[in-house]
């Protein structure tokens, strides 16, 4: 297995979808010669032309509904959003046309378009360009959501979303895009609703998607030291969601920490402690626990953003309360 | 000869949108339904130069544009019926009838929400190369959304083969467009983004045939286009909606004056096209077949409840 970035992963991914089926373009803004701002449409231009690569104006809505008149046409688009922030301009496009259209014409749309969208808190870009907004698009009927958090499942992922006939919104996190990974030389597909045990243990599950994935290992990393051996379950898509996974994970361990970048209220974390709460109630040794980012706008100065989303060190507080130890304990 | 089935699609989307008040007066037809009668003239004499292959997409106020189109009107009313042997399996209703077997593309509930999706279809008649078109039919209150700007410069700047088709029945619910917009209305602003446009009068069937062609062929060829088409609302904005609090006996009868379908039915007699006789046979077939379309709709099944959530996803996909 070589090592490649997590943006070439995803870079890959779209050259290899292009190649084998030319119904697949791609649309988005300084996606042509710049290759993108996070560098992941790299060399699509020059080799698939302007006929299959899009640059499109600063039109979110406008592009997004394009992709979709293109799907429901016969073609297989791609669409990228600079930001998930940037979605939320389309958001009627996204959430009122694509994500219905299938079940307002009883069936006879067929909308395969991939939406990828870059979140997460980082490098100080502040409220607009930081959010992580994936409970959102988690709650809307008709859209699949996912959120690789390694190259291989970028690639994986995507290259599934791309094959998928239903809308897929692949969110990707800005902090990953440098990251390097061991990817399959060949073909590799995710498929989308597989949950992947990133790290097994008995004491206790956490449960986490995206970079909240990679807090969490290293979080179990420094829990080991201590003696705790915690399993890091990597939902990987919200939309399906492997219930069976959490559930299966969380049956085990008997205890649940649930992670996630996104605002607390009413978000992921919640949904997945009812859920174990619900199938599990009566052999958790203790309630779930939820982290998740603070009731506010991200932040721009630096000590605030790192205060306003999941830390290793919170997953790590989270775990301990899930064990029932006092903070004197520690 | 051409004029006379003109007329009997006017009719038959006429007589389609009568029997849906009847309906709905009688408790058969569930939700809303925003007519299209008075405006019969836009969507037959547009989709008059359109193939089955062409795309179409529509408005709330779609009905008349799904007719036109070549959907099947039975199939049409059990949907707006709720039934399962609607287009839309009774999920969608009147403000989202679709028949993508004659490229008809959906309704939609949302003003100018459909406006970004035709840029995709018309993107798509280009890369396919095949001379397809599609037709965008929106109303004057999709003007005031930006969508429609974006869309324009899309069209443009691609060149894609895609006509706009305005139909400015001068109310957006309760506010005439005149309280609603600046400027120099569709026309000019289509003109601003580089797109040709003329107006027309949207109750004249021969002018807005004579004038669609033309658009018609430009967009085939790869120039977009804008049709501005002037009418009038005849009734509320919905089929229940009471029109006193804000527009004038006359002003609504003003549309019934106007009425396209006599003034064609006058004019075909007039210029010697066709007999009195032939039009009230038209007329006469137009009644029966939304007679048969009333029947078939009427015998369909409502949806069974534990349907609810078919078609959400499109079937194993993903799992």
């Amino acid at each position: 297995m070589g090592q490649i970035t997590y943006a070439a992963a995803l870079n890959r991914a779209l050259a290899e979808a292009m190649r084998e089926d030319p119904k697949v373009v791609v649309l988005g803004e300084d996606i042509g010669a710049l290759g993108g701002i996070f560098t992941v449409t790299q060399g699509l231009l020059e080799e698939f032309g302007p006929a299959r690569v899009f640059e499109t104006p600063l039109s979110e809505a406008c592009y997004v509904g394009c992709g979709t008149g293109l799907a429901l046409c016969g073609w297989r688009p791609v669409v990228e959003l600079m930001f998930t922030d940037f979605l939320m301009v389309a958001m009627d496009q996204v959430c009122n046309q694509a994500a219905k259209l299938r079940y307002m014409t009883g069936g006879q749309a067929k909308l395969p378009m991939t939406l990828r969208a870059p979140i997460g808190a980082r490098n100080s870009a502040a409220a607009q360009h930081s959010q992580s907004p994936q409970a959102w698009f988690a709650h809307t009927p008709g859209l699949r959501v996912v959120m690789p958090a390694t190259p291989a499942d970028a690639l994986g992922l995507l290259a599934s979303a791309i094959e998928c006939d239903d809308p897929v919104l692949v969110l990707e996190h800005k902090s990953h895009y440098g990251d390097k990974g061991p990817v399959p030389e060949g073909r590799h597909r995710v498929p989308l609703g597989k949950a992947e045990v990133k790290r097994s243990g008995k004491d206790v599950t956490i449960v986490g998607c995206s970079r909240m994935t990679l807090l969490a290992l290293e979080a179990a990393e420094q829990l080991a030291a201590e003696g705790i051996e915690a399993e890091v379950v990597d939902l990987r898509s919200l939309n399906p969601l492997d219930r069976e996974a959490i559930v299966g994970s969380v049956s085990r361990t008997r205890r649940a920490v649930v992670v996630d970048e996104g605002v607390l209220d009413f978000g992921i974390t919640a949904e997945i402690a009812a859920l174990v709460h619900g199938e599990l109630f009566d052999e958790l040794l203790a309630p779930v626990v939820r982290v998740g980012a603070v009731h506010a706008p991200i932040p721009f100065s630096p000590p605030l953003e790192r205060a306003a989303v999941p830390q290793v060190a919170d997953i790590v507080a989270a775990v301990r309360r899930c064990l029932g130890k006092k903070p004197a304990d520690i | 000869m051409e004029y006379l089935q003109i007329y009997g699609k006017m009719l038959l989307i006429r007589r389609f949108e009568q029997r849906v008040a009847e309906l709905q007066r009688a408790g058969e037809v569930p939700g809303f339904t925003h007519l299209y009668w008075g405006q019969e003239a836009i969507a037959t004499g547009v989709c008059h130069w359109l193939t089955e292959d062409d795309y179409v997409v529509s408005t709330h106020r779609g009905h008349g544009h799904c007719l036109a189109k070549g959907a099947d009107a039975g199939r049409m009313l059990a949907e707006i019926m709720g039934r399962e042997d609607g287009y839309c399996r009774g999920r969608g209703g009147s403000m989202h009838v679709a028949d993508f077997s004659c490229g008809m593309l959906g309704a939609n509930g949302i003003v100018g929400g459909s406006l970004p999706i035709s840029t995709g279809a018309a993107l798509a008649c280009k890369l396919a190369g095949d001379g397809k078109i599609t037709v965008a039919f929106f109303g004057d209150g999709a003007v005031e959304e930006g969508v429609f700007h974006e869309s324009l410069n899309l069209a443009s700047l691609w060149s894609l083969p895609l006509l706009f088709v305005c139909e400015n029945n001068q109310w957006a619910i309760s506010v005439p467009v005149g309280r609603r917009q600046a400027g120099g209305g569709a026309v000019a602003l289509a003109a601003a983004h580089g797109i040709s446009a003329c107006a027309v009068d949207g109750n004249d069937a021969v002018a807005v045939v004579e004038a669609a062609g033309e658009m018609v062929m430009s967009a085939r060829q790869g120039k977009p286009g804008l049709l501005n088409c002037q009418t009038i609302r005849w009734g509320g904005h919905h089929s229940a909606q009471p029109t006193r609090a804000y527009r004038t006996e006359e002003d609504c009868t003003r549309g019934e004056a106007a009425c396209p379908i006599a003034r064609l039915g006058k004019r075909l007699v007039a210029d010697g096209e066709a007999t009195e006789e032939q039009l009230q046979a038209v007329r006469a077939e137009a009644d029966r077949a939304i007679d048969a379309a009333q029947r078939f709709a009427q015998s369909s099944p409502l949806p069974r409840a534990e349907t609810v959530t078919d078609y959400v996803y499109y079937e194993g996909s993903a799992e």
